[in-house]
């Protein structure tokens, strides 16, 4: 099944979807879709015979601080009988990054939902277990969003917990930032 | 005697325990010996490599993904390079596209005899795990022989390998082709007709084809439950769509049939090895031919200027990559893996995700041990081959 039959039978099951094509380099058909949509794409994703999307490979998001929309969660889907991959993604702002869970089309993605909440951040509307996975529950912060400390160079201080202002904080994020450039 | 009392008991096996292979902490809900809930309870060993990753540089990045798996390093390291590659647009010469498959199944061998050998010895077949280890120890000699690094040699570079192959390579795999399809019938003299191993895993953690498609299982575990699925097959990558192999499934889904599945895979791995083997010429090309990624070779470092700048930028800074994201899916012993990542154009990744079948493995967990007995959860747990790095990253 090539990209665009694959998009005209997914905008013919969903019909008021929009959906935006992306280049790719890889296996994968990409798309952009509004995260209104996600609850209605997964189910017709997953049922239509046309499409078949059973198989959920992965979930999981990006941080694209500072950019906005700061967020985007991504799906990676199979299609075992059509032989198909296809790359799902959402972006979502960071004062509102919440996106309706998946969990009741693909059980898989229950822990995957839970992981990205966990690191990220990010609100599964509906969830059937909103618990952090990975990190210990009294966790504070999202490890894996890009303003999230790293390499902080100070005398390791082994009572109490690593300290530092929020603007020590951003200047560090900002300093790692232009180091990439 | 009406008025006996009954409630369930609540046990907590592990993180320390040796049947969960590392650190899986399971809650447990027991009505005597029946299992009525499992609550798996994972994150003990996670380390946060996906977040060090984008700290490093590129190439950089390699050691850290072949330490999330310890059984499947070369395939790790492949898939991530694969990505990359992806991005950049590489086309790595032919000989390294049969020098890593080649390595790819040796690492598949590999893994499935440590999971051999762990899983019977947890069922008491302990003679299986001295014989499985005994033809592991050839393996690893063999990754010594090319790298000098036993369980990790980050052997796979971006771009092809780290050098070429040593004098001795070819007689070596060679004399392990050889050796093993006898040791691989002793295995199964001990195991596939032992009445005693049969009554421990037969019937035991069952998982229907379509819940194995809705969790998500890939691998020996899906294809025990009768998904025909193999990325080598389906999405063919490297030119495996070359080499005559089968797939070999079952349709129980049970413990006997993930074990019969990966003892048949041991076997079509062996066939791949042989085909391919003789593909590979003992001198050729390791790498591309690009200035950007691979350093020169050192005799040309030590006397001309060029090469020394060159050497000197490739390990100082690094390659960009374009801005992009890639996902090159691969068939790992574990079933399809591979790194999701993100570049933003420079030296370093941006994120890089990796795809860990022993995460969706362990969430499945509950559904294929609730009802059985706890001691069935032993031979469940070994059976699955959960590597806790993986699962935890």
């Amino acid at each position: 099944m090539d990209p665009t039959a694959l998009i005209q039978a997914l905008q013919a099951a969903v019909p008021g979807a929009r959906l935006d094509r992306a280049p790719t380099v890889d296996l994968q058909t990409t798309l952009y879709a509004s995260r209104d949509d996600v609850p209605a794409l997964a189910r017709a994703l997953r049922d239509r015979p046309e499409l078949r999307f059973a198989f959920l490979a992965e979930l999981t998001a990006v941080d694209l601080y500072p950019r906005e929309p700061r967020f985007e969660v991504v799906y990676l889907l199979v299609s075992l009988e059509h032989r198909v991959r296809l790359r799902l993604k959402v972006a979502l702002h960071a004062g509102d990054a919440m996106v309706h869970t998946v969990s009741d089309v693909w059980p898989a993605a229950n822990w995957l939902e839970r992981e990205v909440w966990d690191l990220f951040g990010i609100v599964f509307d509906g969830h059937p277990d909103p618990r952090r996975l990975l990190m210990p529950e009294d966790w504070e912060g999202f490890p894996l969003r890009k303003d999230y400390p790293v390499q902080i160079r100070m005398t390791p201080r082994t009572t109490e917990a690593l300290q530092m202002t929020a603007e020590e904080f951003r200047a560090n994020v900002e300093k790692d930032r232009l180091s990439r450039r | 005697m009406p008025d006996i009392r009954t409630e369930t008991m609540t046990v907590n096996m592990g993180p320390q325990h040796p049947s969960t292979h590392g650190v899986l902490r399971l809650v447990l809900e027991l009505d005597g010996e029946t299992v009525r809930s499992v609550a798996p309870t994972i994150g003990y060993l996670h380390t946060g490599i996906e977040k060090t990753a984008e700290q490093k540089k590129w190439q950089q990045v390699i050691p850290l993904v072949e330490r999330m798996d310890y059984l499947s390093a070369q395939s790790n390291s492949m898939a991530f390079c694969l990505s990359v590659e992806k991005l950049l647009g590489l086309e790595v010469p032919e000989r390294v596209r049969w020098i890593r498959i080649l390595l790819a199944e040796l690492q598949r061998i590999n893994s499935h005899l440590v999971w051999l050998g762990t899983h019977g010895m947890e069922l008491g077949a302990v003679s299986v795990m001295l014989y499985c280890f005994r033809e592991r120890e050839l393996l690893l000699n063999i990754n010594e022989l090319i790298a000098g690094f036993r369980m990790f040699p980050s052997f796979m570079r971006v771009g092809g390998l780290r050098e070429d192959l040593p004098r001795g390579f070819h007689d070596a795999v060679r004399a392990f082709l050889d050796r093993f399809p006898q040791k691989l019938d002793e295995y199964e003299d001990l195991l596939t007709r032992n009445r005693i191993y049969i009554d421990r895993t037969r019937g035991v953690g069952r998982i229907s084809k379509e819940d194995a498609i809705a969790f998500s299982l890939v691998g020996p575990i899906a294809r025990a439950a009768g998904v025909d699925y193999d990325v080598r097959k389906v999405f063919p990558y490297l030119g495996y769509d070359a080499i005559d192999f089968a797939v070999p499934t079952r349709t129980e889904g049970d413990v006997y049939a993930r074990y019969l599945v990966r003892v048949a895979e041991m076997r079509e791995s062996l066939k791949i090895c042989r085909q391919v083997l003789e593909r590979i010429t003992p001198m050729g090309a390791w790498a591309v031919a690009d200035p950007r990624i691979t350093p020169p070779p050192k005799d040309r470092v030590y006397t001309e200027m060029e090469a020394l700048i060159q050497h000197f930028l490739i390990y100082s800074q690094g390659f960009t990559v374009p801005a992009g994201e890639a996902y090159v899916p691969v068939e790992g012993p574990r079933g399809e893996h591979g790194f999701s990542i993100t570049s933003d154009g420079t030296n370093r990744p941006w994120r890089v995700k990796s795809r860990a079948p022993s995460l969706l493995a362990c969430q499945a967990l509950a559904k294929m041990t609730v009802g059985g007995l706890i001691a069935d959860l032993i031979a469940v747990i070994g059976s699955v081959d959960v590597v806790m790095g993986d699962v935890d990253r």
